[in-house]
């Protein structure tokens, strides 16, 4: 009777799923297999697209430019991921074990709601080396102007530290909500037995946050390593290239350039290396797992 | 590639307007609506009442304009002529339709050009050659455009320094000539001192008496490319359609180590401190004296938004004499229209001396043909702007030069760009740098 029963359940669950699965198809799926078939074309978006083998690969592998915007790209994410995690931990963790204000944790969210071409522009006013606040400011105290977005050695921590602003809050009040999830009286508990609040963050919340942090960083990973629209606001790869990041090179190649079988063989590259670095990320911190069990 | 006003890239908003074109196109030869696309939102009016105009004259063909900025436009239009569905007439520049010529997507107007008689000795003197190819034609010239300096009038005059100053001004890479004593002077740093001063403090500049562009692709049409040119180069064996850049030419690397010698004494920015806003709004703010500026942008400088008094003068006159960039539109007709006569029609009409007299009246850009720049001129001269200087270097004998028209433009735009950056940025030094591009750039063509 109950096996009967999980059949007739997995069928309805199957007629639910069917506007997204049909969503899916149309948006991703066949897109997606369109781009891998236009990888191995010499398609310009003009004219008919010619198969040409793997040589866009062969093309992609010998591209100076390409493995730079990657290595762009990587410094990127380890900066934003960075400074983004530990941020939203140390905020997270000072929601859950000092305030449980409504008004933080909306006025958190705020600069999430921005739209990310106005967070870039915002932010490209307030660090512009000769008109910017924020070097009127450092220029009254005497530091000089700073090139933030200008220097080759400044501009990509300057992008990430934007993105950070822009996203902490939000991966804080993800962390936040899996803080919840841990029992209050293994607190009350580690307090009687006269632990600190340290001691407790590194022994009881960040061991039973694993599952959720996870999946935060693996999320924010992939978004990471798509960063494109603060970088197309602000410095548009500038200077000489030291923040092309890879989806710009992709956007270049395809709709400056026009390169779309070069373009979309780059895409599928990197489509390759975010399934790979999931994969091993979920691995290793075993996601699917809770120490709570 | 900043070849126009693109600030306003949010501007998308009249592509509503195309929507309703299929129901007039039933083929029907007396009752045809044409499409056609350009990015300038300044020049709309203008093509507006040449549409009218048109639409009076032939009133079977109705003109539906769409405009959309810049960075849209081209990738919109590249789209719409892949799904096969594209204007009948757009507006064409010069680094992004050689890809369209190659791939067979412009008509060749040159059997309507020889029946109609078109007379193209009208136009600026080498513009109408400017979109051939092989004995095919691929658009009528519709406007021009040159360079000049623009410079801040009350900074300038604060530090001593008359109009009169500015209008032979000389110039070469070893010590800058009377352009670089000007620069000197018009800098000013935070004790009121300027660059010829020996108290003068390079570390806490105010004003700084030039401002470079260095977004400025592989043509240094804001800049580098006027000053090189005048020193003697040429971008590559043949325009347009050359296949041999020349950027690892001594002359150029020297134009740009001269820039980074203005740096180095303080009277330009460093790169790594540059702004990331464009240069009419630091000058507008007041941050430089003096920069290059194309004639598109007289609106811009002279208009009742400027912030500051602006003036033009001559670019300055290097060793092989004065130079300017030239450069200009046309009209294109898709290959893939229903109505090549009635296309033909309005092209010849947009190329003709009713339209761009009509265009020169508005004073936004100078039309093609020469009577209608004079239109141009008085237009601005009515308001008090004088612009005549742009004028007098496109009519100056062998005082122009055109700007590389070849395929894979933007490719080696980025390339060049790239390169002149990381020199100035100190990363190389600018032969080397200049060399690898120019190697990379020519590879394209193998």
């Amino acid at each position: 009777m109950s096996s009967t029963k999980r059949r007739d359940d997995r069928r309805a669950a199957w007629w639910f799923l069917v506007p997204v699965l049909a969503g899916f198809a149309v948006f991703y799926g066949y897109p997606a297999i369109r781009g891998a078939w236009y990888s191995v074309t010499d398609y310009t978006m003009l004219g008919t697209p010619a198969f040409v083998g793997a040589d866009n690969y062969d093309k992609l592998v010998h591209d100076s430019q390409f493995w730079r915007s990657l290595l762009v790209t990587v410094w990127y994410v380890v900066l934003n991921i960075g400074s983004q995690t530990v941020l939203a931990l140390l905020v997270a963790a000072l929601m859950h074990r000092l305030t449980r204000s409504v008004v933080l944790r909306a006025t958190l969210l705020l600069p999430w709601l921005v739209p990310n071409v106005t967070v870039g522009l915002l932010w490209m006013w307030l660090l512009d080396t000769n008109l910017g606040f924020v070097n009127h400011l450092l220029t009254t105290l005497g530091i000089g102007p700073v090139g933030f977005l200008t220097d080759a050695a400044l501009a990509m921590p300057s992008i990430a530290a934007i993105n950070t602003w822009a996203y902490a809050g939000y991966t804080a009040l993800l962390l936040y909500a899996g803080m919840l999830q841990i029992p209050q009286y293994l607190y009350e508990g580690a307090s009687i037995d006269g632990a600190g609040e340290w001691r407790m963050f590194r022994s009881i919340t960040l061991p039973l946050l694993r599952p959720v942090l996870a999946l935060v960083l693996v999320v924010s990973l992939i978004g990471s390593f798509q960063i494109f629209d603060t970088i197309a606001v602000t410095t548009q790869g500038d200077p000489a290239g030291a923040t092309r990041v890879l989806y710009y090179f992709i956007y270049q190649q395809a709709f400056s350039y026009f390169q779309m079988g070069y373009a979309s063989a780059a895409a599928v590259f990197l489509a390759l290396i975010l399934g790979v670095l999931t994969a091993v990320q979920m691995r290793l911190l075993r996601a699917s797992t809770s120490d709570l069990a | 590639m900043i070849r126009r006003t693109r600030a306003a890239a949010v501007l998308l908003s009249l592509a509503v307007l195309t929507g309703c074109s299929a129901t007039a196109d039933s083929g029907d030869k007396d009752n045809v609506t044409l499409d056609y696309w350009l990015w300038d939102d300044n020049q709309k009016a203008s093509y507006q009442a040449c549409a009218d105009a048109f639409t009076a004259a032939n009133p079977g063909i109705r003109i539906q304009i769409t405009q959309s900025a810049w960075d849209q436009y081209w990738q919109n239009l590249t789209t719409q002529l892949a799904s096969g569905d594209a204007p009948d007439v757009w507006t064409n520049q010069g680094s992004y339709y050689p890809q369209f010529v190659t791939s067979g997507q412009i008509l060749d107007i040159e059997p309507f050009v020889t029946a109609d008689k078109v007379d193209l000795t009208q136009y600026q003197a080498g513009l109408a050659d400017l979109f051939t190819k092989d004995g095919k034609r691929y658009g009528l010239p519709k406007d021009w455009d040159t360079m000049a300096l623009v410079y801040n009038v009350d900074h300038l005059a604060k530090q001593g320094i008359k109009p009169a100053d500015l209008a032979d001004l000389t110039w070469n890479p070893s010590d800058g000539g009377t352009f670089e004593k000007l620069i000197a002077k018009a800098t000013v740093d935070a004790n009121g001192k300027n660059g010829l001063d020996p108290a003068f403090d390079k570390t806490k500049v105010k004003v700084y008496g030039y401002l470079p562009e260095w977004a400025d692709g592989s043509q240094g049409q804001n800049g580098w490319g006027n000053l090189a040119a005048s020193n003697g180069f040429t971008y590559l064996d043949k325009n347009p359609w050359g296949t041999q850049y020349k950027y690892d030419d001594p002359a150029l690397a020297a134009t740009i180590d001269w820039y980074k010698s203005l740096i180095a004494k303080g009277y330009s920015p460093a790169l790594d401190k540059n702004s990331t806003l464009s240069r009419d709004t630091l000058m507008g703010a007041g941050k430089g004296a003096i920069s290059f500026a194309g004639s598109w942008t007289i609106n811009t400088y002279l208009g009742d938004d400027a912030k500051a008094a602006f003036a033009f003068a001559p670019v300055p006159a290097g060793p092989q004499g004065r130079k300017t960039a030239i450069n200009g539109l046309s009209d294109a007709i898709w290959a893939g229209t229903e109505h090549k006569d009635a296309a033909w029609k309005w092209v010849k009409f947009l190329g003709s001396a009713d339209c761009q007299n009509i265009v020169g009246g508005n004073g936004v850009v100078f039309p093609a043909i020469q009577g209608a720049g004079e239109k141009a001129l008085a237009a601005h001269k009515a308001k008090n702007r004088d612009v005549q200087v742009f004028v007098d270097e496109a009519k100056a004998a062998d005082g122009t030069f055109f700007l590389p028209i070849t395929e894979h433009g933007n490719e080696i735009s980025q390339t060049v760009q790239d390169a002149i950056q990381s020199a100035v940025l100190g990363q190389t030094d600018s032969a080397t740098a200049l060399k690898k591009a120019n190697d990379q750039v020519n590879a394209l063509f193998k």
